[in-house]
């Protein structure tokens, strides 16, 4: 690539999702680029980056943008927060009013594993959420994962993936030789395309966040930006999950770790900032 | 001095496959598991009836006895939760998924499979704890 060519694709990026690419993903680049320069009958990357310094927010700079995400993910990835939430839905159901929603967030949900498995947790706790349904919000902004997240319909290998057989016959209809999760799974989430740069407020106050595996390929500032913005949409006494290699500190004092609780964290309560 | 690798107990491969049986060897190992190979269900069993595994990776398709054939018998002798048994097949369709269950196996790998399977499914068993991630 000519030289100032992967800065300005860096940069095209970075403005509109807020992902740092490091000279060192030259390779990430070509290889998750080729498929849409070969669409876009594009011959080489410079060419690439000659239409984008054109039109640096137009529907190519979205689809160059969506091509450079990682969307890996999998069912009840990393264990722990999930066990954490099985307790916790059934505590904040029992302290709304009957017939109220919980409203469950996954905030770049990549193809749905994390909302499904929010899904399957509450479907199994059944009568212990005492009537309280529960709604799943998922959303990214990448339109290809949300629309497998919309289908719900899983290889071989993805339910093989952090999912117990049990789980596997309980909550799936075998397809062909694929997946789908059961219509009543379905039936409790939707997925919406959301960026988390832009206003959040629309979506409303989630009783849980899952915010995972996102923040980690965004700078300091801007990881910083997004977590008051997610936790603002937190209720009062709501839970923020964030993924294993990802923290608050240093980054916002309007959240706290809650206590024996790897990656969840809360509001401070407003009895302790009143000491 | 050599810190002894601590065990986490005996996993009897059964596959009519030498190819599978290594394959499924080395990865046993690499997280701590003695291993003994079978190559069908009478041999399992006999292996059961000299020595209880811990754990048993179960093909289902086998000559001489298939694996469920071993499963039955070895639930019959040995009870419900010892050994706990993986199936380990090409069979993937539900019907077959919910014998198995059934018939008592605790867990089911759908071939092919990979180390990362491999580990997600005995985490899933309870044969391995949680690794942090
Ligand atoms: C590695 S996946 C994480 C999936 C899931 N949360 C998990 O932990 O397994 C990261 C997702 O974040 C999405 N993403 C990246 N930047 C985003 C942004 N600015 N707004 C919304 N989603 C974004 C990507 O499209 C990708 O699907």
């Amino acid at each position: 690539m000519i030289a100032g060519n992967f800065e300005l694709v860096a940069r095209v990026v970075k403005a509109r999702s807020g992902l740092v690419l490091t000279p060192d993903k030259l390779y990430m680049l070509e290889t998750r680029l080729a498929p849409l320069l070969r669409r876009e009958g594009l011959p080489t990357l410079d060419a690439l980056a000659a239409r984008l310094r054109d039109a640096p927010s137009g529907p190519l700079a979205e689809a160059v943008t969506e091509a450079l995400t990682t969307n890996e993910t999998s069912f009840f990835r990393d264990g722990a927060p999930f066990e954490h939430l099985r307790g916790l839905l059934p505590a904040l159901a029992a302290a709304r009013p009957p017939g109220a929603v919980l409203r469950v967030w996954s905030a770049a949900c990549s193809t749905g594993q994390e909302a499904y498995s929010v899904a399957m947790i509450a479907e199994e706790l059944g009568p212990e959420l005492a009537g309280r349904k529960v709604e799943i919000l998922g959303t990214d902004i990448a339109q290809e994962v949300l629309a497998r997240a919309r289908e719900g319909l899983f290889t071989q290998f993805e339910v093989q993936r952090g999912l117990s057989i049990q789980r596997l016959v309980r909550h799936f209809r075998q397809e062909a030789g694929r997946w789908r999760v059961a219509p009543e799974l379905r039936a409790m989430a939707r997925f919406l395309r959301w960026n988390l740069l832009d206003d959040l407020r629309p979506l409303g106050r989630f009783d849980v966040i899952f915010c995972r595996n996102v923040l980690i390929y965004l700078d300091p500032p801007t990881k910083a930006r997004v977590l008051a913005a997610v936790a603002e949409r937190l209720a009062d006494d709501g839970v923020l999950y964030l993924g294993g290699a990802e923290t608050v500190l240093g980054l916002t004092d309007r959240l706290v770790p809650v206590s024996g609780a790897r990656g969840a964290y809360a509001l401070p309560r407003v009895a302790a900032l009143a000491v | 001095m050599a810190a002894p690798q601590p065990s986490l107990g005996t996993c009897l491969v059964v596959d009519d496959s030498g190819v599978v049986r290594r394959a499924a060897r080395r990865m046993l190992e690499n997280h701590g598991f003695l291993v003994q190979e079978a190559a069908n269900g009478a041999e399992a069993l006999a292996a059961c009836r000299a020595s209880l595994p811990r754990a048993v990776l179960l093909d289902w398709n086998m000559p001489v006895m298939d694996g469920l054939a071993f499963l039955r018998a070895a639930r019959a002798e040995f009870g419900p939760d010892r050994p706990v048994v993986v199936l380990c097949t090409t069979e993937s369709d539900l019907s077959r998924i919910l014998e198995a269950l059934a018939a008592g196996a605790q867990e089911y790998v759908m071939k092919p499979f990979d180390e990362a399977i491999l580990r997600d499914k005995l985490v899933q068993a309870g044969l391995l704890p949680r690794g942090e991630e």
